[in-house]
């Protein structure tokens, strides 16, 4: 394939240049009238025009095939059924306008090229074609905005009220996530003041709600049902990032200091595209696409989707970030503490060897069956 | 030849205009002469356009090689290539801004409109020069120092800026974000405010001289399609650069006076900021109230240039003049209410989304009617294939190509996925980057003659055009199918993801390789233009028999343009293979009653009115500087 790739690239410069230098040398010896200083290498020029659209049209179309394998595979998600119908769809329409268009163009130069003495037609306009080619793209693009439109307010419509809940923070350089925990169903409030990276608050979670005692956060992975509308919860804490899930037609920014949402409905389990793809290793992947910095380009999180049975396991299996962080319970206040009490742990286990605990379950789970 | 003869013999008529001899730093540096001035302008876009070209190069090493040791380039870039011989990324960032900023404001809104708004507004609408010469030299001068901070940030030691050439805060805000936020940014801001000044000096210039100076019998009807090109960009310009201006200032109040316009609830290096209560996306808003007109003001001079070229060579008429006028108005209108398309993900409402939707693709059929329109005008002509020629019909090529992805990313719903891939990288170097610059190459080939009085090599230019021609498909076709896949764009490298880190790398790599040959193309280009400056075959006084006015100047037109009276105008500039006409073009300057073999009855019912043609432009500045 690289070489392929290469191939057609060297066979199409060198054309470029042969088609000119070779046929102008020919032509001058044939047609010597016609290069006076006004119109030089005409017939080369026309015929390279026709060798454009011919070999462009074959390249188009092969490098077309052979891309093909690596686009993105068919959507994961519901509304991205839709949009990648509609994409498709338009992109056929529009290649065929772009095919005819380019085609009248090259052909139009190589027929009519220059002829010492002929008289080119003179043909300042003509309202009926104008009003033709005006109304016949009016007709497309309202079928396009249309269809379109109707897309754009189904993706953005507001989500069931049964959507899971999912807290997505981006900074400089990763992804944060928030799960609203398994009592309440519920994030709690947070505050940008009380964002503290070495007391472990990355998302400046607000310990004066409750709502927030039974939250856990990850910041490797994500993991959702299938089948059940999902409702991300965006926002940023120093500059802008954009999520994008790729294989979801998914993508919102981040904005600091403006939460912004988008809700889907992924459609296929990890497992299931692994082996559809026949790619045991194939991840849902999270990506950043507003430029943020230095490590914009690795900005990576996992999405892990899962039949109903296995999220709620690992739902259940995940420490509030309470009881990961014991110590904050300094921050609760007090009327609170005693509801709080129940997750702070017991038995005083050693942070870290939590931390890896989670890990280790989040990417089993995804690797289970 | 009696028709042409007539232009060439200027009615001989005592000069008022005193001719004192200027030294040399007022006739070729500060000079008031819009053609010099027009010259400064075309060298400096090229010298910008080589550098930020050959950033392109740079940085798609980087993108078509990621693994490839750039020890090499270190005598050339120093510290920016890291310990283990690669790219440092932040200098990724800050190639592919200034490759950006470069690209769009200094090489084709002052390199473009620069050069071509000042040189042919004079000569094409019959003028001695711009309304103020001295505003004209002023804007020159501005976009120098612009050009000069520009270029110095580039050698400082933490970079130039390195947001995106769309600089969104609190990224370009905030220096503690990246390096790039810090002194470069700095400069950035200053550099693109005296660039400012320098387009409101330049269009205000432009605006006026077309209103006020065109010379007798020149009405609106009359001009050639390059000048409605010229005044309606330079509207556009004088509405949209203010609004970048108050942008760009409000981000200087943010990151030096304090100030909260696009700041809110930050925390960064460890640290809360006070910020609280503006928005980042009020910036977006003001950037793209500029950023999406910026597009057609760097297109529509291209576009008037090629109307003019086709035309000219077809030996035809451009088709549908009043429609070409009025969907370069209707663009220009349309302009300022779509920029909310570059906006459709930021979190906006979804409603204005579909509001924006809606009128982005209204603004598709304009654009479509120019380009039947210039395809109905090859139809059936004598198409002589000069390089300028070659270009133009390459422009409506890649206007088409890629203003029909347009309509793909102007759908909202399509948008979620393609925007800030590759997709959307694609499409605006196909119908903004490529397509201008075509303009500008076109443009340089048509005048060149007018310009130095000199031919250009026309076979050399032919092969520069096929070259590029096929380069820029070669480079830009292939990057919709990696926008498709996925790829977002101002990527160091793809190694990251999964989805990007098996795929594409060949063709990538093919991408880098057909960019750095087309780069090399353009040397011929270089070679050609300076060669024939200095060797080039004398020019006749109208080498492509075009019939609009600069061609009735002298081959080296002096101060004032023309010797003698300014000609009149008596007729539309597009008279090309006339029924009956004895010559395939009619000068404007060509009455009616001198044409009686080919003019139309409504041409004839004219020609009792040629009597009240005053002898003299009322226009003409030298006259009344005497009076
Ligand atoms: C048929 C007409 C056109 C339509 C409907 C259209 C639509 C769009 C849309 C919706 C985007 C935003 C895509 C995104 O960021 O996700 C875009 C980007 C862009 N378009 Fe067009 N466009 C058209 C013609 C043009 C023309 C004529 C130019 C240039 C002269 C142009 C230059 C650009 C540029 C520079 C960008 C990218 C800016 C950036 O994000 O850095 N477009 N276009
Ligand atoms: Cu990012
Ligand atoms: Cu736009």
């Amino acid at each position: 394939m690289i070489y392929a790739v290469g191939l057609l690239s060297i066979v199409f410069l060198a054309l470029a240049i042969m088609v000119i230098v070779r046929v102008q040398k020919i032509l001058k010896g044939v047609n010597g009238e016609e290069s006076d200083d006004y119109a030089v290498n005409v017939n080369a020029n026309a015929i390279a025009c026709l060798v454009f659209l011919i070999l462009g049209t074959i390249g188009a179309v092969w490098s077309f095939m052979s891309s093909r394998a690596y686009f993105l595979p068919e959507a994961a998600s519901k509304h991205g059924k839709v949009t990648d119908e509609l994409f498709w769809f338009s992109m056929g329409l529009l290649t065929i306008a772009c095919v005819i268009v380019n085609v009248l163009i090259f052909y139009f130069a190589w027929k009519y090229r220059y002829v010492k003495g002929k008289q080119a037609t003179f043909y300042p306009d003509n309202i009926k074609l104008e009003v033709i080619w005006t109304v016949i793209p009016m007709i497309v693009m309202a079928a396009l905005v249309f269809t379109g439109y109707r897309a754009w307010t189904d993706i953005m419509s507001d989500a069931p009220q049964d959507a899971q809940v999912i807290e997505i923070m981006g900074k400089q350089f990763g992804w944060q996530v928030r799960y609203p925990g398994v009592s309440d169903n519920k994030l709690g409030a947070f505050n940008f003041k009380l964002i503290n990276d070495t007391e472990g608050n990355v998302f400046g979670i607000d310990l004066s709600d409750e709502a927030s005692f039974d939250d856990f956060t990850n910041s490797s992975e994500m993991h959702v049902q299938v089948g059940k509308p999902v409702l991300l919860k965006i926002r940023a804490r120093d500059v802008l990032h954009s999520v994008f899930i790729p294989h979801m037609r998914v993508k919102m920014d981040a904005v600091p200091g403006m939460p912004t949402k988008f809700w889907f409905i992924p459609e296929k389990t990890t497992d299931q595209a692994r082996a559809d793809l026949g790619k045991p290793n194939f991840d849902y992947e999270i990506a950043c696409t507003e430029v943020c910095g230095q490590g914009h380009f690795g900005m990576r999180l996992r999405l892990i989707v899962e039949d109903e049975y296995s999220f709620k396991k690992w739902m259940a299996e995940q420490k509030p970030f309470l009881t990961e962080h014991p110590e904050l319970i300094s921050k609760v206040p007090d009327n609170l503490k005693a509801k709080a009490a129940k997750y702070i742990p017991a038995v005083e286990a050693p942070a870290d060897s939590t931390v890896a605990q989670v890990q280790t379950v989040g990417i089993g789970t995804a690797s289970i069956k | 030849m009696s028709a042409v003869e007539t232009i060439l013999a200027p009615q001989v008529q005592a000069q008022e205009h005193e001719h004192e001899v200027l030294p040399f730093w007022r006739q070729y540096i500060f000079s008031e002469d819009h053609k010099i001035i027009a010259k400064q302008y075309m060298i400096s876009g090229i010298f910008w356009a080589i550098l930020g070209a050959g950033m392109s190069v740079l940085f798609r090493i980087q993108l078509g090689f990621p693994k490839a040791s750039l020890g090499w380039l270190k005598p050339l870039l120093g510290g920016w290539i890291t310990e283990t011989n690669n790219l440092d990324p932040n200098f990724y960032l800050a190639l592919v801004t200034m490759h950006g900023t470069i690209m769009v404001f200094f090489v084709l809104t002052a390199g473009l409109s620069g050069t071509f708004s000042n040189f042919l507004i004079p000569l094409q609408i019959g003028a001695r020069d711009m309304a103020s010469g001295f505003m004209n030299m002023l804007s020159f001068w501005f976009f120098f120092v612009s050009s000069v901070i520009m270029f110095y940030s580039i050698f400082i030691s933490t970079g130039p800026a390195a947001g995106g050439w769309v600089i969104y805060p609190p990224l370009s805000a905030l220096p503690q974000a990246h390096p790039g936020s810090e002194l470069g940014m700095t400069l950035w801001l200053v550099s693109m405010t005296l660039f400012i000044i320098s387009a409101l000096l330049g269009g205000i210039n432009y605006i006026t001289t077309v209103i006020n100076l065109r010379t007798r019998g020149m009405t609106f009807d009359r001009l050639p399609l390059t000048i409605w090109a010229f005044l309606i960009t330079a509207i556009l310009g004088l509405i949209s650069f203010p609004v970048l201006l108050s942008a760009a200032l409000l981000l200087i109040f943010d990151r030096h006076f304090g100030t909260s316009f696009y700041l809110s609830e930050i925390y960064i290096k460890g640290e809360a900021l006070p910020n609280v209560g503006g928005s980042p996306i009020l910036f977006q808003h003001l950037f793209w109230f500029l950023g999406h007109p910026e597009v057609y003001i760097v297109l529509l001079p291209a576009l008037g240039i090629t109307s003019e070229v086709i035309a000219t060579n077809s030996r035809k008429p451009i088709f549908g003049y009043h429609a070409m006028i009025y969907s370069m108005i209707g663009i220009a209108f349309l302009a300022f209410i779509v920029w909310a398309h570059h906006m459709f993900v930021t979190g906006m409402n979804p409603f204005l989304g579909s509001v924006f939707m809606f009128l982005t693709l209204i603004i598709a059929i304009p654009s479509a009617v120019k380009a039947f329109n210039y395809i109905t005008t090859l139809w059936r002509g004598n198409i002589v294939f000069t390089p300028a020629m070659l270009f133009s019909i390459g422009l409506v090529s890649l206007f088409v190509t890629g203003g029909l992805t347009g309509i793909i990313l102007g759908n909202s719903a399509l948008d979620i996925q393609l925007h800030d891939t590759y997709f959307v990288v694609a499409h605006f170097h196909i119908v903004m980057g490529a397509a201008s610059a075509f303009g500008f190459f076109a443009g340089v080939y048509h005048w060149f003659p007018k310009m130095f009085g000199r031919m250009m090599n026309q076979t050399q230019g032919q092969i520069h055009f096929w070259l590029t021609f096929v380069g820029i498909y070669l480079i830009f076709f292939p990057m919709h199918y990696i926008g498709i896949a996925g790829f977002p764009r101002r990527y160091y490298q793809f190694t990251s993801f999964d989805f990007t880190k098996s795929s594409f790398a060949d063709l990538n790599m093919f991408i880098s390789i057909a960019a750095a040959l087309t780069f090399a193309g353009q040397f011929i280009f270089l070679w050609n233009v300076f060669y024939s400056i200095f060797k080039g075959k004398k020019a006749p006084l109208n080498p492509w028999r075009s019939s609009t006015l600069e061609w009735t100047t002298p081959v080296n037109p002096g101060h004032g343009n023309w010797v003698g009276e300014i000609p009149a105008v008596y007729r539309w500039p597009y008279d090309y293979s006339k029924p009956g006409a004895t010559e395939d073009f009619i000068p404007q300057n060509v009455p009616y009653s001198q044409t009686t073999e080919s003019n139309f009855p409504h041409e004839t019912a004219l020609i009792a009115e040629e009597k009240n043609m005053l002898p003299y432009s009322p226009n003409d500045q030298f006259r009344t500087e005497a009076h």
